[in-house]
């Protein structure tokens, strides 16, 4: 709704002060980082012109310097410019999408559950990693997951939504703390079960290999 | 094998006529397919009827497609005037082009309809207006599909077009009826191997072009695009090359009889030093509209034809007040010329056997009467409907015992082995001949007559050196000659000439 891909019903999104609807859809989302399950590279162009779509069609021109960099902002190599998107891991293709994201040097980054489809490490090393861009970039980042824990260790600010309805707005430190209400709280109550659950196992291994 | 290889080297103006008309016909398909394809992607509606409409197109043969826009244009030409051409490329043009639409069309808008919804999405997501949308993503993407449509397409048009043959459009089907008619097999084959193999050539390169676009290499489609352009720029060129005023366009019909006397006219004309192009295998009913808007020159058409199908006319004023009416007619109404008749009918008769005629004692239909009731009459399928017949009918009053209907070669067949005992013939055909039949006389002039007679287009009309070179024909072709000349062709294995031999031959026998 952000970037106006679905058109608001009701209510506004102000972005930067103004009414997104207002905006040239375009010209918008050229200003906005948009990251996705579906990743989306464009199979006919190589990683490189994926990375440079954006200024592109804003007329500019990213130097090969630039992509080289946003490649290594991202840890995948260099020379991966020149690949076709077939020829990449699940992981990789997602790690073009964000530095395609980033290329344009967005205002705002939109993360719609970015790493649904990547396997727990991939999907781990890569919300460290761009945890680590948005503190280096100084970015404005909102990101949509389903799980509770990635919110919990990525974000500084959790709204949980149900029903369309927005159920509470808080810190993880807050929601955590027991903050937030019913529903937050169930959310909450699954990996702090599943840590408790692991923290037992774990402790019953270490007792049972003491035994003599 | 011979034989055929030679008549291929003589295809050249045909080659190049079908190459410009087929791929101008799948240029507009695709011109009017790909806007259309990319409304369907963006509207279910427009895409559930454009692909209905290009559907319904795709089930009518393409025979009657092509026939069917000689009426559409004819009415056109209330809004876009009288120079607007009903016969030729045009009609062949629009209507190839319509039956191009479908395989283009559907394979554009099944592309679009399968793009990865999330290539679609990122496009937008990083902020595409529509139309580079379109040209950056589902176009490149909905390429090698598209191609694949084209190609489809092209294979079509290119077999279909041989059928424009029949509304006066050259083409390698030319070749294709003139041997049909005249069972000339070699013709046949040289006109199919020419468009079969046309149609190989053009898919192989579109293939590549298509290979190309799905591999993205743009080294290979770009090859591909320039072998297609020189083909087709060699077609264009050898086309403009050949066609100039001074060419005369004769027509011929179906049949061989046409095909014999477009060659006699021909070789007068080239003897008197015009050039002749030959129009050949024309519907019978698109003849006459041909010559007289002047798409084709000359044309040999019967009395009792344009009698009933351009004047309307149902009455018989008898065989000399007709032609004169015609010559007036066609003088006032149509601008053509009349030259003259040749001197023969080619009309509906009656025939008998010779040994079955003389044992009833029977020579006109008068003498048939009294033994009506005993005999069967065969005919061919629509004699029976026709107004000749019924005039026939009332005239004399005849009543046959039995009525029987057959194609008109196993009609001849019938009569040979007593199965029918008279038949409705043509005057002029061969077998009346060979199989030496009675054909009986008319004293009541019950039939219409169908005189033989050299039409010239509103072109020419005027043109005195023509109607001079053409002058020894008008009454020297008895119907006698005709028969012969049409048997030479129609007949089996030995003796059997191809229709510029037999015209040839009645050349030197009408002492040309």
């Amino acid at each position: 709704m952000v970037n106006t891909l679905v058109e608001p019903t009701g209510g506004r999104v102000l972005f930067a002060g103004e009414d997104v609807t207002s905006l040239r859809s375009a010209q918008l989302r050229r200003r906005v980082g948009y990251v996705f399950q579906g990743i989306g590279l464009f199979p006919h162009f190589t990683v490189g012109e994926n990375i440079a779509i954006g200024p592109r069609l804003a007329s500019e021109n990213l130097t090969p310097e630039r992509v080289a960099e946003l490649l290594t902002l991202v840890e995948l190599e260099p020379d991966m410019a020149s690949r076709m998107p077939d020829e990449l891991s699940g992981g990789q293709r997602q790690r073009v999408g964000v530095a395609r994201a980033l290329a344009g040097e967005p205002e705002l980054l939109i993360m719609d559950e970015p790493f649904g489809a990547l396997d727990p490490i991939t999907r781990d090393a890569l919300g460290e990693k761009v945890r680590e861009l948005h503190e280096k970039l100084g970015l404005t980042t909102i990101m949509v997951t389903h799980d509770m824990a990635e919110a919990l260790l990525l974000a500084d600010r959790v709204l949980v939504m149900s029903h369309g309805e927005l159920v509470a707005d808080e810190t993880p430190r807050g929601l955590l703390g027991g903050a937030g209400g019913e529903i937050a709280q169930g959310l909450v109550a699954v990996p702090r079960q599943q840590a408790e659950k692991l923290a037992d196992m774990e402790g019953r291994l270490a007792h049972e290999e003491k035994m003599p | 094998m011979s034989e055929i290889f030679e008549i291929l080297l003589g295809l050249g103006d045909k080659f190049a006529a079908h190459i410009v008309l087929a791929a101008s016909a799948i240029g507009l398909g695709i011109i009017v397919a790909l806007p259309l394809a990319v409304w369907a992607s963006r509207s279910a509606t427009v895409s559930r009827i454009a692909l209905g409409f290009a559907s319904l197109v795709q089930t009518i043969p393409a025979l009657a497609l092509l026939a069917l826009f000689f009426p559409i244009l004819l009415s056109l030409r209330a809004v876009f005037g009288e120079d607007l051409p009903t016969l030729g490329f045009l009609p062949a043009f629009l209507a190839l082009a319509l039956y191009a639409l479908l395989p283009i069309l559907r394979n554009a808008v099944t592309a679009q309809a399968n793009l990865d919804p999330g290539v679609l999405e990122a496009a937008d997501g990083v902020g595409m207006t529509s139309w580079q949308k379109l040209t950056l993503v589902e176009a490149p993407l909905s390429a090698p599909f598209i191609m694949a449509g084209i190609r489809t397409a092209s294979v079509w048009t290119i077999g279909a077009a041989t059928l424009s043959t029949t509304i006066g459009q050259p083409s390698l089907g030319d070749p294709i009826f003139a041997g049909l008619q005249t069972q000339n097999w070699a013709l046949v084959l040289a006109g199919c191997i020419a468009s079969a193999g046309l149609a190989l050539v053009v898919d192989a390169l579109l293939g590549v072009i298509e290979n190309g676009f799905a591999k993205r290499s743009r080294l290979q489609w770009g090859a591909g695009v320039a072998a297609v352009a020189l083909g087709l720029g060699g077609a264009l060129y050898y086309q403009s090359g050949g066609d100039d005023e001074d060419t005369i366009v004769i027509a011929s019909k179906q049949f061989s009889e046409q095909y014999i006397l477009a060659q006699l006219i021909g070789s007068q004309l080239e003897k008197a030093g015009f050039n002749v192009e030959y129009r050949d295998g024309l519907g019978s009913a698109v003849v006459h509209s041909a010559v007289a808007n002047s798409s084709i020159d000359i044309s040999v058409d019967y009395t009792g034809t344009i009698w009933t199908n351009e004047l309307d006319r149902t009455d018989n004023p008898g065989r000399e007040e007709m032609y004169q009416t015609i010559v007036e007619w066609e003088r006032e109404n149509t601008g053509v010329r009349v030259l003259g008749r040749l001197g023969f009918e080619n009309a509906y008769a009656f025939a008998m056997r010779e040994d079955r005629a003389a044992e009833l004692g029977v020579s006109s239909l008068e003498d048939l009467v009294p033994y009506g009731p005993q005999l069967a009459v065969g005919g061919d399928p629509e004699f029976f409907e026709r107004p000749e017949w019924i005039a026939v009918r009332d005239a004399y009053g005849l009543r046959f015992g039995e009525t029987r209907n057959f194609s008109p070669t196993f009609m001849y067949n019938a009569l040979r082995s007593g199965e029918a005992d008279v038949i409705s013939a043509y005057t002029s055909d061969g077998r009346i001949a060979a199989d030496r039949l009675v054909v009986l006389e008319d004293p009541r002039e019950a039939l219409p007559s169908y005189d033989a007679m050299i039409m010239m287009s509103p072109r020419i009309a005027e043109n005195e050196e023509i109607a001079r070179a053409l002058e020894p024909l008008i009454g020297a072709i008895s119907v006698e000659a005709m028969r012969e000349a049409n048997f030479a062709v129609d007949r089996e294995g030995e003796g059997k000439l191809s229709p510029k031999e037999a015209a040839e031959e009645l050349a030197d026998k009408i002492g040309l």
